[in-house]
C-alpha cells in the first residue's frame, strides 16, 4: 500500500472542474512533482492534500488513514508557500517553533529542535532576525525550516522558487532535494518550471486541464511523452505531422520523403495523419554510431546560445530545430548552408492525440 | 510652481487661525482666573474637584471596557470577513458606518425603549447594567473608527496565506487569531483603541441620557454654572485628545522598525 492515495479526486468550483479524476500513489519517501501551466489544477491538488480545500469526489489516505474529513491542523502536514508566509512579529527562531510549541513541547525539546532545524538550512546565525531582514532565498529556507520542524507525514511545496531569482532558485532547489533526500520525507512539490521538475523529482505527474497527462519519471517524461500536451511543455520539441506510409515497415511521409519510425504505429493504418515528436539534442550535423536515418536540409535559422548553438534546418515540408554544442574548433553553420541532418528511427516518437 | 506654493502657505495660515485662535483664547481665558496676573488656578480647582476625578476615572474605565469590547467584536469580525467572507465586505462596512449618520440620541432613546425597566431585558434598571448598555452604545459610535483601523492593518498583511501557514502547523482558530493575526494588527488595534479612547472620554449624549456619572456630562456641569473652569477642562480634554494622537503616530513609527511583510 502506498503511503500518500489519491484515488478518484475530483474539484468543482460551481460550475467549473478544476481536478479530474486525479489518481496517484506516492511512496514513503518519494519526490513527486505536480508540473503543469497555470490553471491546471496543481496547486488545488495540493490544497486538497493539505486539508485547505475539500474534494467533491474522491479519497486522499495517508499511511492508511482517509483524511479527507480532517481540518488543516490535524493532518500533520508541513507546506511552503510561494510568499513565504513566514509571521511577521517572530523572529527565525520563534518562527521555527511555532509549530512546536502549538503542540505544547517542552522548552529543552523545542530549543534543540529548532537549533538542529536552523543548521540545516545553514542559517544558525539568523537565528534572531525578523522576516523583513532577510533575503528571499533565506526567507524560503526559515519557511522549509518551519515545515520539517514539526516532522510532518508529508512535506508539500507550492511553488516555493518561484519568487526567487534565476541563481538562488538553482541553488535552493539542490539544497531542498538534499534536505528531503537526508530527511527521508515524502514529498509533492508544485511547479510550472519543467527545469525544476526534471532536476528535483523522483517522479512527475503532469497535469493539463484538471487532468493528469502522464505520471513517470524525468526520464520517461522527457523521452516518451505520453501525449501531445506532454511532449510540447516538457523541454523543447520538434513537432511534425506526417501521414503513415507503410504501417508494417514503420515508415511515415514527411513532406516529399519516408521517415523509419522505430516507435510502435499500433493500429494505425496507412494514409493516416499522425503526430511525430522529435527532441533537437537528438539530431546532430555530423554522423554518430548509431544513427540510421539522414535528411538532406538547408540551414533557416542559426542562434547562438552559450554553450549550444540553436539550428533550425528545412526538410522540404517540415523544419526542425536542432541543438549543437559550441566548439570555438569548428565555426557554426552559416544560413542557406546545405547539410545533412543525422538521427536514430528510434528517436521519433510517435504522439498520441 | 511658485504660485502654488504661496496659495499652500496662505491656506495653512488661515487653517492655523482658524482652528489655533480659539484654542489660544481657551487657553488665554482658563488662565486669568486671578485678577491681574496668568496662573493655573482654574486647573488646580478642576483637578482637585472630588467629582472631576470620580468622573474622569468613571470615563476612562468605561473606555477601557469599550475597547476590550471593540477589539473583541471587530477583530475576528474583519479578520472572517477578509479570510471567508470577501463579498460581504461592502454590507459589513456599512453597517459599521452606521454610527456616523445615526445621531447618538437616537441610539440611546432606542436603547432606552428596548431595555428599560418594563422590557424583557431590563438592563437600565440596576447601575450594572446601565454600564453595560453604555459600554455597547460607546462601542457603537466608535464602531466605524475601530473597524476601519483594525481592517486597514488586516490588509497590510496575507491574512490568508499566514492564517494557512499557522493551520499547517497545527494552530487552530483561536491560536491563529491570538499568536498570528492580532499581533500583526496590533497598531491597526491600538490606533482604533485610542480613537475609541477620545471619544468615549468626551461623550455626553448617551451618558447623560442614561444618567451616568461620566466625564462628559461633568463637562456640561461645570459649563454652565463656572467661568474660568470650563476653559480649562477644555483644554485638558484638547490635551488628552492629543496625547491620543500622538501615542497613534508613536506606535505607527514604532511598528516600522520593527515589522514589515
Amino acid at each position: 500500500m502506498a503511503f500518500l492515495e489519491l484515488s478518484g479526486v475530483r474539484k468543482d468550483f460551481e460550475l467549473v472542474r478544476v481536478v479530474r479524476d486525479f489518481n496517484l500513489d506516492v511512496e514513503r519517501g518519494e519526490f513527486i512533482s505536480f508540473l503543469g501551466p497555470s490553471g491546471c489544477g496543481k496547486t488545488t491538488t495540493l490544497r486538497m492534500v493539505a486539508g485547505f480545500e475539500t474534494p467533491t469526489a474522491g479519497e486522499i489516505r495517508i499511511a492508511g488513514r482517509d483524511v479527507v474529513g480532517l481540518k488543516p491542523n490535524q493532518r500533520n502536514i508541513g507546506m511552503v508557500f510561494q510568499s513565504y508566509a513566514l509571521f511577521p512579529n517572530m523572529t527565525v527562531a520563534q518562527n521555527v517553533a511555532f509549530g512546536l510549541k502549538v503542540a505544547g513541547k517542552p522548552r529543552a525539546e523545542i530549543d534543540a529542535r529548532v537549533a538542529q532545524m536552523l543548521g540545516i538550512i545553514k542559517l544558525p546565525q539568523l537565528a534572531d532576525r525578523y522576516p523583513f531582514q532577510l533575503s528571499g532565498g533565506q526567507q524560503q529556507r526559515v519557511a522549509l525550516a518551519r515545515a520539517l520542524a514539526v516532522q510532518p507525514q508529508v512535506l508539500l511545496l507550492d511553488e516555493p522558487l518561484s519568487a526567487l531569482d534565476a541563481k538562488i532558485r538553482v541553488s535552493l532547489r539542490e539544497e531542498i532535494r538534499a534536505i528531503q533526500k537526508a530527511l527521508g520525507i515524502t514529498t509533492i512539490y508544485v511547479t510550472h518550471d519543467q527545469e525544476e521538475a526534471l532536476s528535483m523529482s523522483d517522479r512527475i505527474v503532469v497535469m493539463h486541464e484538471g487532468r493528469v497527462d502522464q505520471i513517470g519519471t524525468p526520464f520517461e517524461i522527457y523521452n516518451t511523452p505520453a501525449t501531445s500536451f506532454v511532449a510540447s511543455f516538457v523541454g523543447t520539441l520538434n513537432r511534425i505531422e506526417g501521414i503513415i506510409a507503410d504501417p508494417s515497415a514503420g515508415t511515415v511521409r514527411v513532406g516529399a520523403r519516408d521517415v523509419a519510425v522505430a516507435s510502435p504505429l499500433g493500429a494505425r493504418r496507412a494514409g493516416e495523419q499522425v503526430s511525430l515528436a522529435l527532441r533537437p539534442e537528438a539530431v546532430t550535423l555530423a554522423p554518430r554510431p548509431g544513427q540510421d536515418v539522414a535528411i538532406e536540409a538547408r540551414i533557416v535559422e542559426v542562434a547562438f546560445l552559450g554553450s549550444v548553438i540553436r539550428v533550425r534546418a528545412d526538410i522540404g515540408g517540415a523544419t526542425i530545430t536542432l541543438d549543437t554544442f559550441n566548439s570555438p574548433a569548428s565555426p557554426p553553420p552559416r544560413i542557406g548552408d546545405a547539410v545533412t541532418l543525422h538521427l536514430s528511427s528510434s528517436d521519433w516518437v510517435v504522439l498520441a492525440d | 510652481m511658485k504660485r502654488r506654493s504661496l496659495w499652500s502657505w496662505i491656506v495653512l495660515v488661515l487653517a492655523i487661525l482658524y482652528f489655533g485662535l480659539p484654542l489660544l483664547g481657551t487657553v488665554d481665558f482658563s488662565m486669568k482666573m486671578r485678577r491681574g496676573v496668568y496662573s493655573l488656578d482654574a486647573y488646580w480647582a478642576v483637578l482637585g474637584d472630588p467629582r472631576f476625578q470620580a468622573t474622569f476615572l468613571y470615563s476612562v474605565v468605561m473606555a477601557c471596557m469599550t475597547i476590550v469590547v471593540g477589539v473583541l467584536l471587530v477583530v475576528p469580525t474583519a479578520y472572517w470577513v477578509r479570510l471567508k467572507l470577501p463579498r460581504w465586505r461592502p454590507v459589513i462596512e456599512f453597517i459599521t458606518m452606521l454610527p456616523l449618520v445615526i445621531p447618538a440620541i437616537v441610539i440611546v432613546f432606542g436603547y432606552i425603549r428596548l431595555y428599560n425597566t418594563s422590557s424583557w431585558l431590563p438592563l437600565t434598571g440596576s447601575a450594572l447594567g446601565t454600564d453595560a448598555l453604555l459600554t455597547l452604545g460607546y462601542t457603537t459610535l466608535a464602531l466605524p473608527y475601530m473597524y476601519r483601523a483594525v481592517d486597514t492593518g488586516l490588509r497590510t498583511i496575507d491574512v490568508a496565506t499566514l492564517t494557512e501557514a499557522a493551520e499547517s502547523l497545527g494552530a487552530g482558530w483561536i491560536t491563529v487569531m491570538w499568536r498570528v493575526i492580532l499581533p500583526n494588527v496590533l497598531v491597526a488595534v491600538l490606533s482604533g483603541a485610542f480613537l475609541t479612547f477620545a471619544i468615549v472620554i468626551g461623550e455626553f449624549t448617551m451618558a447623560a441620557l442614561l444618567n451616568r456619572p461620566a466625564f462628559g456630562p461633568y463637562l456640561q456641569l461645570v459649563g454652565a454654572n463656572r467661568a474660568y473652569e470650563p476653559a480649562a477642562l477644555a483644554v485638558i480634554a484638547f490635551a488628552i485628545t492629543w496625547i491620543c494622537m500622538g501615542l497613534i503616530q508613536l506606535v505607527t513609527r514604532l511598528q516600522k522598525h520593527t515589522m514589515r511583510v
